[in-house]
């Protein structure tokens, strides 16, 4: 069930538009925003309130890598994995990620605290290895640093 | 040296609209609103000789030319800002940097085409870029530069911020567009191109960032002052950059031209201590390799195309001696393969195969007939072949990198082991 909030927050992305289907990635975001991820409840009201056919939105939220249509844990963890990270150390950071938080790409820790993914370049190039934590970015990780890092999202 | 687009970004934060003005912001846009036609600004930005700076390098001058002004549709101009080609991070510099630079960008490049709607379309992992242009744009409304008769000249132009949700093929001016409007961002055929039928089938324009942020400057300073900042026959600065193990990784505007040296050995500092250069992407991960040997080639587009490469984004992906080339080749698949839009069978399918078998080789399970494998891959993705560029530009560096680094490949196979583990 969507919230009056989230209805809000569509409407708004819709009011900005000519066609309301262009508001649909808005409307997704919006969504997950509000609940961490955007289940097929919430899929299809979104798509009833920009009037378009539920297929549709889904063609739309399953093609984009941000829009998580399966639960997710309180942090989402996206580790870059693309060449200038891969080139200075990005798999023995993401071997030292899975260790430390004891799960595989994909999967959240059981305390649901964290979500793990890899991620295509995240244009942090020059900050290399990085990672995107909760959407903000965070460069220049080494494994010495992951739990000084970790520390700070509870 | 003249560096106009980075001029005004300092280590001390973003420029806000008094700030930008008061470095002569938005003059460019009052001169080309007061003084000059829509059609002489198009003009000019030709005679500047402004290539493409998002990869393909085409005249932007002459794709304004193909905007039909007496149309009764309203243009859009759209600025691709979802840089996601790995080893490239020029333009979130420029958005995040000096946001008003690409808000007024957009306004003196909407009035050559005579635009009505202009959008930004930037990607979601930019955040601090986006932060940056919204407060940028509501600042350029409150001011009179954007929306209804701007500055009381009678031309009116609407610059909205889009955010996308990662997706590499959203970079096709094409699929961005079908992202714009709100479909599942696929290519679209070409013609019609988006100049005659472009977003919800009005022309439209679509440029990069890096582009765009250059034709404020030529408005101030003129066509053949643009030609003089460049060392080559190509106009202008570029932003470069440099990534890998080289000691300080960065980008820098440079005179276009400027060799791969000066930006890896000087600006860059050159390769760590223990670490020389062998290979490298000069565009990015969609262009061929070049060598050691290339050092000195001056980067813009001629000479790199003469030697068997891109200029592509000007981002130079560095790749040292004691780096498998085998291991960056199939991690440049694997980015390539899962990419893919899906829409075209070659790309599809066949990206998802160079990425398996160069896997296999570099675990030292390759066989014999691997490499002619690939190579075919290479022919059968390359130009002309698929629906887009995706796949084209996928099996750029794998082609160059089998010709490059033959002997390694093959020491992979015979040795049944990768020889740098």
């Amino acid at each position: 069930m969507l919230s009056e909030a989230e209805r809000q927050a569509i409407a708004e992305e819709r009011e900005r538009w000519a066609d309301p289907r262009a508001a649909g990635v808005e409307a997704l975001k919006a969504v997950q925003e509000h609940q961490g991820w955007v289940s097929d409840e919430a899929l299809a009201e979104a798509a009833e309130v920009l009037g378009m056919p539920v297929a549709e939105l889904d063609g739309v939220a399953t093609f984009y890598n941000l829009i998580f249509r399966k639960p997710v844990g309180r942090h989402v963890i996206l580790v870059c994995d693309s060449v200038s990270c891969w080139l200075v150390g990005q798999e023995p950071l993401y071997a030292a990620l899975q260790q430390r938080l004891g799960i595989a790409p994909g999967q959240t820790t059981e305390d649901g605290r964290f979500t793990l993914l890899p991620v295509c370049c995240l244009g942090r190039c020059e900050r290399a290895p990085a990672l995107l934590i909760d959407g903000e970015p965070v460069g220049d990780v080494s494994p010495e640093r992951l739990d000084d890092l970790l520390e700070r999202y509870p | 040296m003249e560096t106009p687009l980075t001029a005004n970004i300092r280590p001390d934060g973003r420029l806000d609209r008094a700030g930008y003005e008061a470095t002569g912001g938005y003059g460019a846009l009052r001169k080309v609103l007061a003084d000059m036609a829509p059609g002489e600004v198009t003009q000019m930005v030709k005679d500047s000789g402004l290539r493409g700076r998002g990869g393909a390098g085409f005249s932007t001058g002459m794709k304004w030319g193909f905007i039909p002004l007496d149309d009764e549709r309203p243009t859009c101009i759209v600025a691709n800002a979802d840089e996601m080609e790995p080893g490239t991070f020029k333009d979130r510099i420029l958005l995040e940097g000096d946001p008003h630079q690409m808000v007024e960008a957009m306004a003196v490049s909407g009035y050559a085409i005579q635009a009505r709607y202009a959008f930004i379309f930037l990607r979601e992992e930019y955040r601090p870029a986006a932060r940056a242009l919204e407060r940028a744009i509501g600042e350029a409304y409150e001011a009179g530069y954007l929306g209804e008769d701007i500055l009381g000249s009678g031309y009116h132009l609407d610059l909205q911020l889009h955010t996308s949700a990662g997706r590499y093929i959203c970079g096709e001016e094409t699929a961005l567009l079908s992202a714009l409007e709100g479909h599942r961002p696929l290519p679209r055929a070409k013609p019609p191109f988006p100049q005659q039928s472009g977003l919800w089938g009005r022309p439209t324009v679509v440029n990069n960032v890096e582009t765009l942020c250059n034709v404020p400057h030529i408005v101030n300073h003129g066509a053949a002052w643009f030609q003089g900042l460049s060392r080559t026959e190509d106009a202008g600065t570029k932003l470069y950059g440099a990534s890998g193990k080289v000691n300080r990784p960065g980008a820098w505007e440079l005179p276009m031209g400027t060799t791969a040296r000066e930006v890896v050995e000087e600006h860059a500092g050159g390769m760590r201590a223990g670490h020389r250069l062998r290979g490298m992407l000069p565009g990015g991960a969609s262009t061929p390799f070049l060598t050691d040997e290339h050092l000195d080639l001056p980067l813009d587009f001629g000479h790199v195309a003469e030697a068997g490469s891109r200029l592509g984004t000007g981002a130079i992906v560095a790749l040292d001696e004691r780096t498998c080339p085998v291991g960056m080749l199939a991690n440049l698949e694997r980015f390539f393969a899962r990419e893919s839009c899906g829409w075209c069978t070659p790309c599809r399918d066949g990206l998802p195969w160079t990425e398996r078998i160069l896997r296999a080789i570099d675990r030292g399970e390759g066989r014999e007939g691997d490499l002619d494998n690939l190579a075919l891959h290479c022919r059968h993705l390359g130009p002309g072949r698929t629906f887009c560029a995706h796949a084209p530009g996928a099996v750029g560096p794998l082609e160059s990198g089998l010709k490059h680094f033959r002997e390694d490949f093959e020491r992979h196979i015979r040795e049944r082991r990768c020889p740098w583990e």
